[in-house]
């Protein structure tokens, strides 16, 4: 069984991501090839040997360095095909799950997003999908011999399981038609941990009190390597920029560890942050509803505590 | 031009979550069902277009009767008519095909989604209808502009966003802030009781999943306070309990 992982890159660096998604193939067991589309560093498509990918295929046509959702698609179709493949999997996000969608419409394949474990092939083939925006779990049978899987972050984790791979070429027939959507230019924060990859999120609330604020939260995510996210008011306030919002209306951030400072722990926000691993929450509020869902909990107040655990977090490096 | 919207009927955000019949049915005891909320961002930008343009829209739910409230709820936010194809939305491609097989029917020149239901998180719905009717879908789209023939969109992606030109017809799936939500009035709640809802039968189709059961995340355990003066003491918990820094 060969099984096909479409790898998504950003400034020609491989996404974790989609490292974790070569890993949940090989876990499944088969032969996996990952494929790549656009610019990528030599060396970073090599490294996808070490997560499991026996082979590389890199459709390095310039027209790919914009991520069109349908040219991807139809790319991705004759990959599978080139490779014999029956299986897709790639990562959750704002390119994979609608590229995972129109993969499996267009080869009839059984269609599953938001996978949060390896599948259970005991009996048929059953994968966990995460619903009700993290409050719930669906366990749901793909039957068809052709699968389109799309995992959420931490389904597996990273394993370095092997040695660097072969390299090969790919190159794929591109319809004028798949390009009616044009991408006229891109607006995106560089050098940034970006929020749906990081590990860690610091994430701030109203009781920030101001954009000026941010400073400290920014000081205590570059301590930690982390992202920094916000709550809904926050990014409606215009003190933080959209793609920061999390919640259920937002981002889904299931990160190793979320710290949330006054954030008061909104249902609706919950929702967002609920497949975190460990979440810390500050607030003066003793009686917030954040601290019902937190590991780890500190009340009092934000401008004090922030920068004492930035300065413990460095001491203790 | 004609406008759809896809509507889905879910639990209100701040619902708990519960099943029945052994974990294979959705509880919904004293749950209420609202429109979903980047439904809810779709329809508020239809209706703007409907008031710039003079466009006509139609919204769509693919659900039994017991969706009709929420239908009418959209009617009385501004829509012209519903329609209701009547089966339980079993799964993602089965919503998606009865979809695009009514909007064949019609011919709409643009078809507005949330970027995902808050009851299943396909986020998949847009881009199956998109793949079966041969047109392009974007999502997550949270800005859209329709100049003749042409929409002007902003799609969010990880870290940022992108500017796309595409011509009509094609499908998105939005979030904010594309629209503010739109409250109905009292003369949109009375006008929307005889504006036409239109039940279809869908059509038989098989998406190759099958759902066993749900399940339920385990319980949280009790959070662990720490004092205000003992700030490394968090750190400590963090890097030999927690094992992450
Ligand atoms: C359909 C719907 C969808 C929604 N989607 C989202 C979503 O996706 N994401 C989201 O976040 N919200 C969402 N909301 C809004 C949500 O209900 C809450 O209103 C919001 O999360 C509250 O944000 P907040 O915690 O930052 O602000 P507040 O509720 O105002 O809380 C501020 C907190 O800061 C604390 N505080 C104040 N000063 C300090 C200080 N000096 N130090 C420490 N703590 C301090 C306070 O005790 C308080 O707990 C949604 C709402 C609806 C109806
Ligand atoms: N039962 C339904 N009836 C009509 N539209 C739906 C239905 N389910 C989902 N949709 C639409 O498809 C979008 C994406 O849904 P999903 O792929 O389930 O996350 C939603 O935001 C709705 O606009």
């Amino acid at each position: 069984m060969v099984i096909l992982v479409f790898v998504e890159s950003a400034e020609g660096k491989i996404k974790n991501t989609s490292m974790e998604a070569v890993a949940y193939a090989h876990a499944m067991g088969g032969d996996v090839t990952a494929i790549a589309l656009g610019a990528v560093e030599k060396v970073e498509l090599e490294s996808l040997g070490k997560y499991g990918a026996k082979k590389v295929l890199h459709a390095a046509d310039e027209k790919l360095n914009q991520d069109i959702i349908q040219v991807y698609a139809a790319v991705l179709e004759q990959a599978l095909q080139a490779e014999g493949a029956d299986t897709l999997v790639l990562a959750n996000s704002s390119l994979g799950t609608p590229v995972a969608a129109r993969v499996a419409t267009k080869i009839g394949a059984s269609l599953a997003s938001n996978v949060v474990e390896l599948p259970d092939t005991s009996s048929g083939f059953v994968v966990k999908q995460s619903i009700y925006t993290g409050k719930a779990f669906a366990l749901v049978s793909l039957k068809n011999q052709k699968k389109v899987i799309a995992i959420r972050k931490n389904a597996v984790g990273i394993k370095d399981v092997g040695s660097p791979a072969q390299i090969t070429p790919f190159t794929a027939s591109l319809a004028d038609a798949d390009f009616a959507t044009k991408i006229i230019s891109t607006e995106k924060a560089t050098g940034e941990v970006l929020l749906p990859e990081a590990d860690i999120v610091v994430s701030g609330g109203r009781g920030m009190k101001g954009p000026e604020h941010w400073g400290i939260l920014e000081d205590l995510a570059k301590a930690l390597n982390a992202a920094t996210g916000c709550s809904k008011p926050v990014s409606d306030l215009g003190w933080r920029p959209h793609h920061e919002h999390v919640g259920q209306t937002g981002v889904k951030v299931a990160p190793q560890l979320y710290i949330a400072v006054g954030i008061s722990g909104a249902i609706q926000h919950l929702a967002g942050v609920n497949s975190s691993k460990y979440i810390v929450v500050i607030n003066k509020d003793p009686e917030a509803p954040f601290f019902k869902a937190a590991d780890y909990g500190i009340v009092g107040d934000a401008f004090e505590i922030i920068p004492k655990l930035t300065e413990a977090i460095k001491a203790a490096k | 031009m004609k406008i759809l919207v896809c509507i889905s009927h879910v639990p209100d955000t701040t619902s708990k979550i519960n099943f029945a019949d052994n974990n294979t049915k959705f509880d919904i005891n004293g749950v209420q069902f609202i429109i979903g909320p980047y439904d809810d961002y779709a329809l508020a930008r239809a209706i703007e277009l409907k008031e710039t343009t003079g466009a006509t829209v139609t919204v769509l739910n693919v659900g039994l009767s017991d969706t009709e409230p929420t239908l009418r709820k959209a009617l009385a936010i501004g829509a012209d008519d519903a329609v209701r194809i009547n089966a339980e939305p079993l799964d993602s491609y089965f919503v998606a095909f009865q979809i695009a097989d009514y909007s064949k029917s019609i011919g709409y020149d643009v078809i507005l989604m949330g970027r995902e239901s808050i009851d299943y998180n396909g986020g998949v719905v847009h881009s199956i209808v998109g793949e079966l009717l041969g047109i392009p879908s974007v999502s997550p789209v949270m800005k859209l502009d329709i100049d003749g023939n042409k929409a002007k969109l902003a799609r969010e992606i990880e870290g940022g966003k992108e500017f796309i030109e595409v011509n009509l017809p094609f499908v998105a799936g939005c979030q904010e802030p594309i629209a503010e939500w739109k409250i109905p009035n009292m003369r949109g709640i009375m006008s929307a009781r005889t504006k036409p809802l239109t039940v279809v039968e869908p059509k038989p189709v098989d998406s190759g999943v099958a759902l066993q059961r749900f399940e339920l995340p385990p319980p949280k355990g009790s959070v662990r306070m720490i004092k205000a003066d003992n700030v490394p003491e968090l750190v400590n918990l963090l890097k030999n309990e927690a094992k992450i820094l």
